[in-house]
């Protein structure tokens, strides 16, 4: 095997926050290499089509192709539909290892930048693992990257700004909508209109986004919730059912739609599992998504030479994803007038990043209200009432909880469930999700077929630390 | 779930799926193509056998994870290629 490959600066993730941290600090004269497990740069919201898929022309897809281009044009080396299943600290900085299409790519310098991202939330519900429930996040890859509708009559369910773009998504692409099942009531959009008017370009899309769903006739209850999925190997019916204020259940009539497709989510959840890995300092914040890493004004996590931006650093919607990536990118190349610049553009934006990010935050009594034979962790079927008896037999940690019901232990590593599973045993030890704490980060990152990975090794590579002296 | 293109699928190649004989758009995302086919199942969950389809379409959740070629690979993460022996019983 050659040895790591040098770079001044290593970002991982190319969205719009990495993207934009690799291209400026690149067009600034620094050596920098970005990684993306996409075969594309762009990230969640800029996502490029692919499979034959024109796109759809849209806003999103001309600032994803800006992005694109400018990141080809800089002189980063873009490692593109590499999937990062290592990351470690040496020395001298850190070293990355990937796996590509050509086998696996070791990269290796002092600054590494963690632009990952966030993972979408859906709280459980009876029937939520059945084939033809998806997520919100993941309707938004299919509409916006794969040109498909993901059913012949839909169930959009959930909260946040993602549940206004996927109704809308779908009526534009003449697909039929059964009904659109916010949990947040209607007042809760109007308390944070004075923010997200704040932004007059993206509270206009918003409204568009809305105006299109209620011009076809489509059903749009506001507190209320998925009860349950009915069906066997598919989606039959959604039962839905009124929410509280806080998404708990509430007293009322059910409603019943017939469809076969249930599209739902809660939320993002900050994608910090490298920072986690690195053991970094890490402290718990609802609003930003939960387990975010403690950065500094620079960017810097509490260890030297590792940088947290975008969602990966806590939820805060594409624009502060941006200028967050050029903020950093400018303080890398040691451009401070420009680095401080983009900051103050950070703070004018903030209002409306708060009021976005509150409809998408985790509602604990929703949590809560989880039945007690409904599977929480969909890889190893962990139920409720598994979590409730190991806590009952003695578990207080979030890491006593895995070796319990080996939750968490499956092989998305935790990324489905965990925010939902701590928010349980908090609520049962009675106690704050800072007592429960997080999973301890481990290696692979992703899963990585090991004789690919193994093929690449010879014994030389292994790093012996010289003896110490007898 | 019966999915929908919105534009004309890319060329066609020939796999198979459980041994028998399909066509599928080139260079298109696996799980997409199978949703496309009417492949909503993919696999049972290994614990207590209850179904299971592609959940998250972005390489998180584990869930379209199935035999390609006699290698698990998510199913999302991978795009259609020629020749492929696809298999989706058995995959757990
Ligand atoms: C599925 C989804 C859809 C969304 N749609 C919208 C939308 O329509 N409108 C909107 O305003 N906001 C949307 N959001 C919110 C949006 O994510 C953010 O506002 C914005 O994209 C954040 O940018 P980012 O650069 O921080 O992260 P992202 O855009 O999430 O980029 C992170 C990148 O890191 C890569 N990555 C992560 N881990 C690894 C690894 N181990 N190896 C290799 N690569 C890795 C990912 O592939 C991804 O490309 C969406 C979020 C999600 C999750
Ligand atoms: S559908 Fe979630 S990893 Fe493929």
């Amino acid at each position: 095997m050659t040895a790591p490959l040098p770079f001044d600066i290593i970002v991982l993730g190319a969205g719009p926050a990495g993207a934009t941290c690799a291209a400026t600090a690149a067009e600034a004269g620094r050596r920098v290499a970005v990684v993306d497990e996409q075969p594309q740069a762009g990230g969640q919201v800029w996502r490029a089509p692919m499979g034959g898929f024109p796109g759809k022309g849209d806003a999103d897809q001309a600032s994803g192709d800006a992005l694109r281009q400018r990141l080809v044009t800089s002189s980063a080396t873009r490692l593109l539909g590499h999937r990062v299943w290592s990351v470690v600290r040496t020395e001298t900085g850190y070293r990355v290892d990937t796996l590509g299409p050509d086998g696996p790519t070791a990269l290796e310098a002092p600054s590494l930048v963690v632009a990952t991202g966030a993972h979408e939330r859906v709280v459980p519900f009876p029937g939520w693992t059945m084939p033809g429930v998806i997520g919100l996040a993941a309707a938004t890859v299919l509409l916006k990257s794969h040109g498909v509708v993901p059913g012949r009559r839909l169930v959009v369910a959930g909260c946040g700004p993602l549940l206004a773009v996927v109704a809308a998504g779908l009526v534009k692409a003449g697909a039929e909508v059964a009904a659109v099942v916010d949990i947040a009531p209607r007042s809760a959009w109007l308390a944070r209109l004075p923010a997200i008017l704040g932004q007059p370009r993206l509270a206009a899309r918003g409204l568009s986004w809305a105006l299109a769903v209620a011009k076809a006739g489509v059903p749009m209850l506001s507190g209320h919730g998925v009860r349950r999925v009915e069906g066997g190997a598919a989606v039959a019916r959604v039962v839905v059912g009124p929410v509280d204020a806080e998404g708990a259940p509430a007293d009322g009539p059910e409603r019943v739609f017939e469809a076969d497709g249930l599209i739902v989510g809660h939320g993002l959840t900050t994608a910090s599992e490298v920072t986690r890995l690195l053991r970094a300092e890490h402290r718990f914040d609802r609003l930003r998504g939960g387990w975010i890493p403690v950065i500094d004004g620079a960017f810097q996590t509490s260890l030297a030479g590792l940088y947290a931006i975008g969602d990966g650093a806590g939820i805060r919607g594409q624009a502060m994803a941006s200028l967050s990536g050029e903020a950093l990118g400018w303080h890398l190349a040691g451009r401070r007038a420009e680095a401080e610049a983009a900051r103050g553009r950070m703070a004018a934006a903030t209002p409306f990043s708060d009021a976005m990010a509150g409809l998408m935050a985790e509602r604990p009594a929703q949590v809560r209200a989880i039945a007690p034979d409904t599977v929480v962790c969909r890889c190893e079927d962990v139920t409720r009432a598994e979590i409730d008896a190991a806590v009952a037999a003695g578990a207080t940690q979030i890491d006593q909880l895995k070796h319990f019901t080996r939750c968490g232990m499956g092989p998305c590593q935790g990324r489905s469930c965990a925010d939902t599973v701590q928010e349980l045993m908090a609520a049962r030890l009675g106690t704050t999700r800072e007592a429960v704490g997080q999973w301890t980060g481990r290696p692979p990152l992703r899963p990585v077929p090991l004789g690919e990975v193994i093929g690449a090794f010879s014994y030389d590579d292994i790093p012996i630390p010289t003896p110490a002296p007898l | 779930m019966s999915a929908r293109r919105l534009h004309a699928a890319s060329p066609r190649v020939a796999v198979t799926i459980d041994g028998a004989p399909a066509m599928l758009p080139v260079g298109e995302s696996l799980a997409t193509a199978l949703l496309c086919e009417g492949h909503v199942l993919l696999r049972h969950s290994p614990r207590d056998g209850t179904p299971r389809g592609a959940f998250c379409f972005m390489g998180a959740c584990q869930e379209c994870a199935i035999l390609v070629d006699g290698i698990v690979r998510q199913a999302c993460l991978t795009p259609v290629a020629a020749g492929m022996a696809i298999a989706l019983k058995g995959a757990s």
